[in-house]
């Protein structure tokens, strides 16, 4: 499984990548896998704010609903909108086309808090 | 919790193992989608070795089974399978269930695996006659080989009789694996195919000749997850889910099954007067037609009223139908079709309508 280096993870399994002082955030490779394939985003607003370890949407894969829970308490800025015609990206592309949301007014404490691509395997034994 | 001898197999496939009425069973093995689109493009096989069998033998097995399940036993002829149900007193469902006649005195129940021995205590308890009842659950495997390509599939590792000539809801005692197994063209996926009933020790062999000589047909091991899509998607219903002791048959959908006219049974009365007050609800189906979904134990309501007016019993967004889509009770007045619902889903109003079933019918060559 991958897990990207220019990535941090969090033990909820999602990943955040920052970009200028926008963090993007999206579940990782084994969460995705673990969930089986997904047939329904449930984005939340743009302007929605979140607290880290909340429920910041939902994810339904066939079988069940699943919450993705922030990473950072922060403000939504964008939701993946292709997520509503093709969730499958989050199951094929989950850390480029199945990016979920992009936080903003994130602190950057908060971000260089949560693992290292190097730990979250080691959290998961992999 | 229990292992179907197939369970290395399985985690050998891949499969994801996951907890399901009291037995570790595959939910997936390449992908929900991917199992289910092949089941209906080409052809899937399932462990469903977990299910219950259940022998009615005796002179009177005939009468025992006329009384204890609801559809008409005596309409049976040799070879031939029924779907039936056991009923409580007040009718609703023990359990859903197939019954095959191999003689008037011999009868073997399917029955589902969580209430297997449920339904052998209850059948056991109720039994009016001298008729034997035996829980055989133990002694077999099952597989179902699923699909348009099933039946070719099949057709040429069975010898000494030919399943091209078998019936949909007939089977057959025949030679495969140089073992006595039974096949009958039966499924639970809305797609042409066959349930092989085999020796427990030989499932394995059974299972892995399916797969190799299925590769030419584009055979998928399949899970649970793929098999309950399939279901959903046929409407056929679920125990626990559509079906339970706690809802009568009638407003499951199951009076196509109960057969008043044959004599007494278990929950005659309490259904009779019921069919002829008119059931308070109905088992619907119905589309969202704003995004979301409906999952089991979700509220229906009409729009614009906050009254509660049924539940979903089973959801999701399905891979052949492509929509977000479920079963529910809805209170009669508001079961016909085209009626405006709207599913309650995280405290959010998902509007939708209801539809005929089933949502998937295949096409009849």
């Amino acid at each position: 499984m991958e897990f990207p280096q220019n990535c941090k993870y969090t033990k909820d399994h999602e990943w955040v990548r920052m970009e200028g002082d926008v963090a993007v955030v999206g579940i990782t490779e084994f969460a995705q896998a673990e969930l089986g394939d997904l047939v329904f985003v449930d984005l939340p607003a743009v302007g929605k704010a979140v607290t880290a370890h909340g429920t910041m949407c939902v994810v339904e894969s066939t079988k069940a609903a699943s919450d993705v829970y922030a990473p950072l308490t922060a403000t939504v800025a964008e939701a993946n909108q292709a997520l509503a015609a093709d969730p499958g990206l989050i199951n094929r592309t989950p850390y480029t086309d199945g990016w979920i949301v992009k936080l903003s007014g994130v602190s950057a404490d908060e971000v260089a808090g949560l693992m290292s691509a190097d730990e979250y395997r080691k959290l998961l034994g992999k | 919790m229990k292992r179907t001898t197939l369970y290395d197999e399985h985690v050998r496939l891949g499969g994801k193992m996951v907890e399901f009425a009291g037995w570790e069973m595959p939910v997936q093995y390449s992908g929900v989608i991917a199992e289910h689109c092949n089941v209906r493009e080409r052809v899937g096989i399932f462990d469903v070795s977990h299910m219950g069998e259940i022998w009615v033998t005796g002179p009177e097995a005939q009468s025992a089974l006329d009384f204890l399940t609801c559809n008409k036993v005596a309409s049976l002829v040799d070879g031939k399978a029924q779907y039936s149900a056991l009923l409580n007193e007040k009718g609703g469902v023990i359990d859903d269930i197939i019954v095959y006649r191999f003689s008037s005195e011999r009868f073997l129940l399917c029955v589902n695996a969580s209430n297997a021995d449920a339904d052998f205590e209850w059948m056991k308890a109720k039994n009016p006659t001298s008729a034997v009842i035996t829980n055989a659950s133990a002694e077999y495997g099952q597989i179902a080989v699923q699909g348009p390509r099933a039946i070719e599939l099949v057709a040429p590792l069975v010898k000494g009789a030919d399943l091209l000539q078998v019936k949909p809801f007939h089977f057959i005692e025949a030679d495969l694996l140089g073992t006595r197994v039974i096949i009958a063209r039966t499924g639970y996926t809305g797609e042409d195919g066959v349930e092989i009933f085999i020796k427990q020790d030989r499932t394995l062999d059974l299972w892995r000749l399916l797969l190799e000589h299925g590769q030419s047909y584009g055979v998928l091991p399949c899970g649970l997850g793929a098999r309950d899509s399939l279901r959903l998607e046929a409407s056929y219903p679920l125990h626990g889910h559509e079906l339970s002791p706690d809802i009568s048959a009638l407003e499951s959908g199951l009076g196509w099954i109960i057969k008043f006219d044959k004599g007494d049974f278990i929950g005659r009365e309490v259904l009779l007067a019921e069919k002829e007050k008119g059931v308070a609800r109905k088992l619907v189906g119905f589309f969202l037609d704003d995004a979301g979904i409906a999952r089991q134990g979700d509220t229906l309501v009409i729009p614009g009223s906050s009254d509660t007016v049924g539940v979903v019993t089973s959801g999701t967004k399905t891979p052949t139908v492509q929509r977000a889509l479920g079963m529910a009770l809805l209170a009669t007045p508001y079961a016909a079709v085209d009626t405006q619902i709207a599913v309650v889903v995280r405290g959010r109003e998902i509007k939708g309508h209801v539809v005929s079933l089933p949502f998937y019918k295949r096409a009849k060559e």
